[in-house]
């Protein structure tokens, strides 16, 4: 019971790496992006490589979230430059994407079992008595979504930050600031791809390997778990918004863990993912009608 | 000064439904004129007001601001020194972020948007000072998010906030449409107060004849792509509504309805 408690929290954390992107993207710009199918994995790829070549786990993080910025920088160009549609441009990229883990990998999957990872020899272990690796583990984690999660609201409070929550609320407010409307979906792109890849990297040294299809459904399980945290929490206040898209992140993958637990094999695992997103999204429609009926 | 040049505009070029707005159009505002146009719909209000803006292209002609060639300048960089009020209130602001928040990335027009503290905590004196000259009582709600407050007193925040930091112009385009009138009526002496104690270069479209002679000191009607009317200062102040309306009446008969 406690193993599976703790393999919930440490997938639903990791994801949520990305789901700060999703939230970004798709609650703050109001931009469904679907590079992220395609980020996520570029980001294990590169983590893949980078650590049978021996480069320091940590360092991996840092490369796979620049990395994957540049990839959201595209996707952005192609949207506001090229003038391609929202969804469109993300297609484009995802599609893109799945050659270009392709080639930086060499092949479709890759394990590194034997090498080290963030998670094998941190600085944590000293702290833990022998044997408690899985402990470590979540322990990482929590650290490293707590610094993004703060570093995240950190941003989101600075000049920059207000600018791009202003053009997700009124984009005709940023050109009457006199500001590129476009130049600020690039850098909300590039932020949220390069989350969705740290995810990736964080996720393939969990995994200890790469699969090209690891990307897939990240986009659902993304917006599914930020629609999810907004509204379990739209009634607390206090609660930031970035911290309810974590806890429903967790909540998202607590949800698919029942459903497996109850007698679904792991192939049935998108399907699930897929029905899921559709309830909650029904469900949460309801509850807004019901609302505006009685305002 | 501004000065539009010949300025040519069409919809829908090129098309069976091709319809020239401006052909040739020639307007010059010198500093410190409050223009108030009016005219019927379609007659090209909105559009002027979207080509000095450069919101829409031209096919011709020349935006001449200050001796500068302005006419290939893109939208959001003539933004910065041209503050804009829309007709809808909700253009204004940002709903989903709090008053504090509003009138600080209004008084950053202009700035930088980089990584420094997007409200800057020494402003909030002066943001509550201008707030406390709306009436509204707004300064001692800085933390409640705009979206909640009324049509009135969102648009009062709006003119407050386009006209917070230095600007050239000021646009306002029907910017009492939406409200009702006694609201309007105090968006509407709001406006005159800003605009003569900051002496702003105002270009005011309204459908309402009475604020169009009360307010300003140019007054210009338009009609197809013309001004058929343009009178200023003592001209402006002699004129009465029935003059305009009357004009009105005329145009109106002359089109065939």
């Amino acid at each position: 019971m406690l193993n599976i408690l703790n393999s919930i929290l440490v997938e639903g954390l990791i994801y949520a790496i990305m789901v700060l992107g999703v939230y970004i993207t798709y609650k703050i710009l109001d931009f469904p992006d679907l590079s992220v199918d395609g980020t996520f994995p570029l980001g294990a790829a590169i983590t893949a490589i980078l650590i049978i070549n021996d480069v320091n786990p940590y360092l991996t993080l840092l490369v796979s979230f620049l990395i994957g910025a540049f990839a959201g920088m595209i996707t952005g160009i192609i949207h506001v430059k090229l003038k391609v549609r929202d969804l469109l441009a993300g297609i484009i990229m995802m599609t893109a994407l799945y050659t270009v883990n392709l080639r930086i990998a060499g092949k479709a999957n890759v394990a590194f079992f034997s090498k080290d990872t963030i998670f094998t020899k941190n600085f944590l272990t000293s702290f833990f008595a022998e044997g408690s690796e899985k402990v470590i583990r979540l322990v990482l984690i929590i650290i490293i979504i707590l610094l993004l999660k703060l570093m995240l609201d950190a941003y989101l409070r600075t000049r920059s930050g207000y600018l791009l929550r202003a053009v997700g609320d009124n984009k005709t407010l940023v050109t009457t600031l006199g500001k590129d409307m476009g130049f600020v979906k690039i850098v909300g792109l590039s932020l949220a791809n390069g989350l969705a890849a740290l995810a990736g990297s964080v996720y393939a040294q969990k995994q200890g390997f790469f699969d090209i299809t690891m990307g897939t459904g990240m986009v659902v399980i993304g917006l599914a778990s930020v629609i999810i945290g907004i509204n379990v929490f739209q009634s607390f206040h206090f609660v930031k918004a970035t911290t309810a898209v974590i806890i429903g992140s967790i909540l998202y993958k607590g949800c698919v863990a029942l459903a497996i637990g109850i007698g679904l094999g792991a192939n049935d695992l998108k399907l699930v993912t897929a029905v899921l997103f559709l309830v909650i999204l029904v469900f949460t429609q309801e509850k807004r009608r019901k609302v505006n009926k009685n305002a | 000064m501004l000065e539009l040049n010949q300025i040519s505009k069409y919809y829908n070029p090129g098309t069976i439904n091709e319809t020239c707005l401006f052909n040739h159009f020639n307007l010059t505002i010198q500093d410190g004129e409050f223009v108030s146009v009016v005219g019927s719909n379609g007659s090209g209000k909105t559009s002027m007001l979207n080509i000095i803006c450069g919101s829409i292209p031209i096919e011709q002609g020349q935006i001449i601001l200050d001796e500068k060639n302005i006419t290939n300048l893109k939208e959001y960089k003539r933004q910065q020194i041209i503050g804009r009020v829309y007709q809808n209130p909700s253009m204004g602001t940002c709903p989903n972020m709090t008053i504090l928040e509003n009138m600080s990335i209004a008084d950053n027009k202009g700035k930088p948007f980089n990584l420094m503290p997007g409200t800057n905590k020494k402003r909030i004196d002066f943001y509550k000072e201008n707030l406390k000259k709306l009436n509204l009582g707004l300064e001692d709600k800085l933390e409640v998010k705009v979206g909640s407050l009324s049509g009135g007193q969102r648009q009062a925040m709006a003119l407050l906030m386009s006209t917070l930091t230095p600007i050239r112009f000021l646009i306002l385009d029907e910017h009492t449409a939406a409200l009702d009138p006694k609201t309007a009526e105090i968006i509407m002496e709001l406006t005159d107060k800003i605009v003569s104690e900051k002496k702003l270069t105002t270009i005011m479209v309204t459908h309402n004849l009475r604020y169009a002679v009360e307010y300003g000191n140019r007054l210009i009607m338009m009609h197809q792509g013309e001004a058929i009317v343009d009178k200023a200062r003592s001209e402006k102040a002699n004129i009465k509504v029935e003059d305009i309306l009357d004009r009105f009446n005329q145009i109106s008969i002359e089109c065939g309805n």
